[in-house]
């Protein structure tokens, strides 16, 4: 069984999918699919013990020996990411059946769960294998799902942002295809620890540059890097808030996991880092990036648009953190991760429980919530404290090892501008708590109730999270340094 | 040179006229049209590829000892897939804009939607 872990963190969400066609009753569906969840999440926790304990675990899919057959490889890297995504999906499937009554017709109930099931198994596939047009494929599930899934948003403009995220998700999708053909073609091989012996013998080629850059455009497209972001700020806008609180946490950084597994361990960081400015390049992309989301943050009038431009600020500050190219730099990219996904999951499921209380996220129509709503409300102060990065807040945390790592690497402006991006954080987070504490309830809202017990586990689950790992860095800051570290080649 | 890398230069062709297809086009059933023509110009670049000069298709008969390089022909057909998928999807998402809208031209979803949030 303990051998077969691997696998079946894939395999038991994809076959739960469809088995949720035969459960026909929505609440059924749901803790069934709840149950699925929390079964990869034990799962991927008995990973992570077992990859801290005793290192990588390689699994042969079929019995096909490597680098024949597709391989999953699980080291201290991915399983920390399988951790983040299993907890993340769990606790938001929590809240699903609540929210979806409310935001979804019942005929489209089933077929949630089903997308929802099967984007995470794409996710899953993505972070564990070994073998780079497996990539590609689990790329696909989870994207294909992901474009349903937003589509499935109650207003007319979710259909229309999931077209314009499937055309551009797909050229992201087609860039990595075609690097990744362009890798065979150079070296006969698909999997990752074999391309990265032989990439060493033909990499000073013009088709391996080429290869290399349509992986990283393809992946920053994915990832919404600046300025390849354009598809994000609609999709989350107007997909159903579960939708929105699932795909904020997690779609964004499994991309940016692939990033830092394309450039560390297949082409290796002399290739990705030396040869070619990388560096200065993404360096500059990630801190444009912070300052221009954050900015138009500000101006939003619709919250989920706030948090979603602020995701593409966030998305900027782990590039800046990978792309300062140290150990430590990459740890803070890590905590990040983590962190932001414990943020915005936790702000974008306050925003369901808002969605299902007044059935609108408007800043304008937030007048008095603070009062009305005191624990959604306090939840999103507390998620927006750390999304500034305030101490005792995980947001603080990664900021901090992020300054730290720009300071040690001798980029002190970088430090400077990460503060300052910071400081537009609070800017946004403002209008929101102005908005919610500082003006009465609008005429005809004054009965307004508090969020049901269904969204306020979840969503405090999250918080104290937020606040847990904020003083309790343990957990997070070692397995982080102890994946990035493992990617530098340092034994600790 | 030109001529002995034909099927790259058709492959590089295709995928340009697909990419500015995508980007031209206001059309949302152009947009998926020039997106599968970028798609299938990958196709064609994987299946060059794994040709072997005059070598036959891989097939266990006699009289056979070169034959083409079968695991490119296979990650294509998986991306043929992942193809159909993309455009059938699409193509659902153009009818369900269709009846929203009522159009499916880029500048005029937009134009309603600017008006929506006016009025709003």
């Amino acid at each position: 069984m303990l051998a077969h872990l691997p696998i079946l963190q894939v395999v038991v969400p994809l076959m739960a999918a469809p088995l949720c066609w035969f459960l026909n009753r929505s609440k059924l569906v749901w803790i069934f699919a709840l149950l699925v969840c929390a079964a990869t999440c034990t799962n991927s926790t008995l990973l992570l013990i077992e990859v801290m304990k005793s290192g990588t675990i390689t699994y042969e899919l079929g019995g096909w020996e490597a680098p024949w057959g597709i391989e999953l490889r699980i080291d201290k890297l991915n399983a920390f990411l399988l951790l983040i995504i299993s907890t993340i999906a769990t606790v938001v499937m929590f809240a699903a059946n609540t929210s979806i009554q409310k935001e979804l017709s019942e005929d489209r109930h089933t077929l949630f769960y089903s997308l929802y099931l099967l984007s995470l198994t794409g996710m899953y596939g993505i972070v564990a294998t070994g073998d780079a047009f497996n990539v590609f494929v689990f790329l696909e599930i989870s994207s294909l799902s992901a474009y349903a899934l937003i589509a499935l948003g109650n207003d007319r403009r979710a259909l229309w942002a999931a077209f314009q995220y499937l055309i551009m998700g797909t050229i992201g999708a087609t860039f990595i295809l075609i690097g990744i053909g362009m890798l065979y073609q150079m070296t006969g091989t698909l999997n990752m620890s074999d391309l990265a012996i032989r990439l060493v013998d033909v990499g000073h080629t013009r088709t391996v540059f080429v290869a290399f850059a349509f992986l990283i455009v393809g992946l920053c497209l994915k990832l919404a890097l600046f300025p390849l972001h354009l598809w994000l700020p609609n999709a989350y806008a107007y997909a159903p808030s579960i939708v929105t609180a699932f795909l904020a946490a997690t779609s964004t950084k499994v991309a940016v996991y692939l990033l830092i597994r394309f450039t560390f361990t297949v082409f290796g960081i002399s290739f990705s880092f030396t040869t070619l400015p990388l560096q200065s390049i993404l360096m500059v992309l990630g801190l444009v990036g912070v300052f221009v989301a954050s900015v138009t943050a500000i101006y939003q009038q619709n919250v989920k648009h706030i948090l979603a431009y602020s995701s593409i600020a966030q998305v900027g500050y782990m590039i800046i953190g990978y792309s300062i190219n140290t150990s430590t730099g990459v740890m803070a990219t890590l905590l990040h991760l983590f962190n932001h996904a414990l943020m915005k999951s936790a702000l974008f499921l306050a925003l369901g429980a808002i969605m299902y209380r007044i059935g609108s996220v408007q800043l304008s129509q937030f007048q008095g919530l603070g009062r009305q709503m005191p624990l959604t409300m306090s939840a999103i102060v507390i998620g927006g404290l750390s999304l500034i990065g305030v101490p005792l807040s995980v947001g603080f945390i990664s900021k901090w090892y992020l300054l730290i790592a720009s300071v040690e690497a001798g980029m002190w402006s970088v430090a400077v501008l990460i503060l300052l991006g910071s400081l537009l954080a609070i800017v946004y987070i403002w209008r929101i708590v102005e908005m919610a504490y500082f003006k009465p309830p609008l005429p005809g809202r004054e009965t307004v109730k508090e969020a049901p017990w269904t969204f306020l586990a979840p969503i405090w689950a999250l918080v104290i999270a937020n606040i847990y790992f904020g003083i309790d860095t343990r957990l997070s800051v070692q397995v982080a340094q102890a994946a990035s570290q493992s990617l530098f080649g340092i034994n600790p | 040179m030109f001529l002995g890398l034909y099927n790259y230069w058709i492959a590089i062709l295709l995928m340009m006229i697909g990419f500015y297809i995508v980007i031209a086009h206001g059309n949302l059933v152009k947009k998926l049209v020039g997106l599968t023509i970028f798609q299938t110009s990958v196709f064609i670049f994987y299946i060059s590829v794994g040709v072997v000069e005059r070598g036959s298709a891989p097939i266990l008969a006699e009289g056979i000892s070169d034959y083409s390089n079968p695991l490119p022909h296979v990650l294509i057909l998986t991306a043929i897939v992942v193809g159909i998928a993309t455009t059938a999807l699409g193509l659902a998402l153009v009818i369900r804009i269709k009846e929203s809208y009522g159009c499916v031209e880029e500048d005029e979803i937009q134009k309603l939607d600017q008006l929506n949030e006016e009025k709003s």
